[in-house]
């Protein structure tokens, strides 16, 4: 354990003492239910408003927390690190942000989510007859869509999803509506992540993985995990070039098609480089011909002090681009609110 | 042979378990998110302090309530498979005399739930891994006129044995699946909590 060097006091207490501390520092947009680890928009339930719910494993921040308040998510269940919450949180969150529109549960597609979320789905049903309708998202490229894998993980596309579907539903759109619009953002969204160092689960106390010097980690999802591909180390443009590659000629993403252009930085990365590395993105983007409506850079969907980033795409049509510039005011993501 | 032999079980479990985590916890750094361990610590001693508080008259009850507590609080995939596990084994009990081939009764519907929540197959480097031949093997001991004590002995040797199987396969199933081939050479986390639980229901139902 000697070698673990974080701000904590206990281990064991991270997530709980940093749900406090969201608590204590946004008292204006949240109300964090502590016992349940449930960060809610200070004003759930809104009348006529469908309910938006996500959650996952804690480490990701600002995801899915921070993205909690106007023009996002009603509601965050929060997990142990990397770790799905369980059933009794999505429960109460769905029950507590129902004003009778129904609730989307917007999921991640890893097997503990999936399955935590289909447990609470079925619970909530045989409960309360609250409307429930979930959306998962897998646009991980380097994961083959096949038999012989749990599916794509879901990545970067979920950051851009939240944002979109929650300005649709602050316009009041209704269950069914909503939730194929979260399908079309993430039927229309591919990502490709690397990383530079591994991370260090506070409860593990070390690193998951080790990595030389002069290596990096190529396919890395954000839970540590190792990746598909160890490479030697290698410039900005050449990385650049092996996240938007595969991205590209996945969808594919096409001459003339207008895209968001998101370039995320896993946790420990600064900004300085994830700017450099969203010039080569550009320029790439630029040679192919794929028009930028919208960009962000920054770290949204970390994998706790990781360093490393990823490219996501989403192809965006007027709809999509205008739901993007709709007011948002979370601690994560804000403007024009 | 009743329900205190189950509550001996529950509590051999989570000691075990407890001494293991970090074991736990290494492997799935290999191949997973290094929280396999810590996450199935965590839930057996919320089911030793549900036991601290709670008395039992029947042996489906106390399975039952092991397996909620393990849905509320393993989270992961592990709380909805081995939860499920609990709750199905202790379902199946109910109303049950506690016979070998009632409480073989009971692992089937407890490992049947595991498949239908994981839809893992053999030899997609899971639990079910360890599962398959354990129940294989305590059929065939109790067809054999085996007592429970020898059956599940034999059922904890095979999951070992399954366990060890698991290493060279690549995952189809859960994070490890995202390695590919890079899989291959390890051994999985959760086909060795299960032998673990099943090396402890050998030290203590007989």
């Amino acid at each position: 354990m000697g070698t673990m060097k974080k701000l904590i006091n206990d281990p064991a207490d991270v997530v709980s003492e940093a749900l406090q501390g969201m608590a204590a520092a946004h008292p204006d947009r949240l109300r964090v239910d502590l016992e349940n680890r449930i960060v809610y928009r200070k004003d759930a339930p809104r009348p006529g408003k469908v309910g938006l719910i996500s959650g996952g494993g804690s480490g990701h921040e600002p995801m899915h927390g921070g993205f909690v308040g106007l023009g996002m998510l009603d509601a965050a269940c929060a997990g142990e690190v990397f770790t799905s919450p369980v059933p009794d949180q999505m429960m109460a969150a769905t029950k507590a942000v129902d004003a009778g529109a129904g609730v989307l549960h917007i999921v991640k597609n890893y097997t503990g989510d999936v399955m935590n979320f289909e447990m609470a789905a079925e619970l909530a049903a045989a409960d309360a007859g609250t409307e429930v309708l979930s959306v998962v998202t897998n646009d991980d490229v380097a994961v083959q869509d096949s038999l012989y894998t749990a599916g794509r993980r879901g990545v970067g596309v979920t950051v851009l999803l939240e944002k979109i579907v929650g300005a649709a539903a602050e316009e009041g759109r209704p269950l069914q509506e909503v939730a194929d619009l979260a399908k079309k953002v993430n039927d229309n969204g591919r990502s490709m992540g690397m990383a530079l160092t591994s991370c260090t689960v506070p409860a593990a106390g070390k690193p998951t993985f080790e990595l030389a010097e002069n290596e990096m980690e190529v396919g890395i999802g954000i839970h540590g995990e190792p990746g598909r591909q160890r490479l030697p180390l290698a410039p900005a443009r050449d990385i650049a070039a092996m996240l938007v590659d595969p991205v590209v000629s996945d969808l594919p993403y096409q001459q003339g098609d207008s895209v968001i252009a998101f370039v995320n930085g896993m946790g420990g990365t600064p900004l300085l480089e994830l700017y450099l590395m969203y010039n080569e993105v550009a320029q790439l983007l630029d040679r192919a011909g794929i028009t930028v409506a919208r960009s962000l850079v920054g770290n949204y969907i970390t994998s706790l002090e990781m360093a490393g980033c990823s490219v996501t795409l989403l192809k965006a049509d007027d709809e999509l681009v205008r739901l993007w510039d709709a007011p948002v005011n979370t601690p994560g993501l804000r403007w024009n609110a | 042979m009743g329900v205190d032999s189950f509550v001996s079980w529950l509590r051999d479990v989570a000691g075990s378990l407890h001494d293991n985590s970090a074991y736990l916890t290494e492997l799935d750094s290999a191949i997973g998110d290094a929280d396999h361990g810590a996450n199935m610590d965590r839930g057996f001693q919320a089911v030793v302090g549900m036991l601290d508080e709670t008395s039992f008259d029947g042996t489906d009850e106390l399975l039952k309530k092991a397996g909620m507590t393990l849905v509320s609080k393993v989270g992961g995939a592990s709380g909805p498979l081995y939860g499920t596990f609990f709750l199905r084994f202790g379902t199946a009990l109910a109303g049950a005399d506690l016979t070998p081939e009632a409480i073989g009764k009971g692992l089937h519907a407890g490992v049947e739930g595991v498949l239908a929540r994981g839809k893992a197959e053999l030899g997609d480097k899971t639990m079910y891994d360890a599962w398959a031949p354990a129940l294989e093997a305590y059929d065939a001991a109790v067809a054999g006129g085996s007592d429970l004590g020898t059956a599940l002995t034999a059922a904890a040797e095979a999951a070992a044995k399954g366990r060890d199987a698991t290493i060279p396969l690549v995952a189809r199933k859960g994070r490890a699946s995202y390695l590919g081939e890079r899989s291959a050479g390890h051994q999985d986390p959760g086909a060795t909590s299960t032998t673990l639980i099943l090396e402890s229901a050998a030290r203590t139902l007989s």
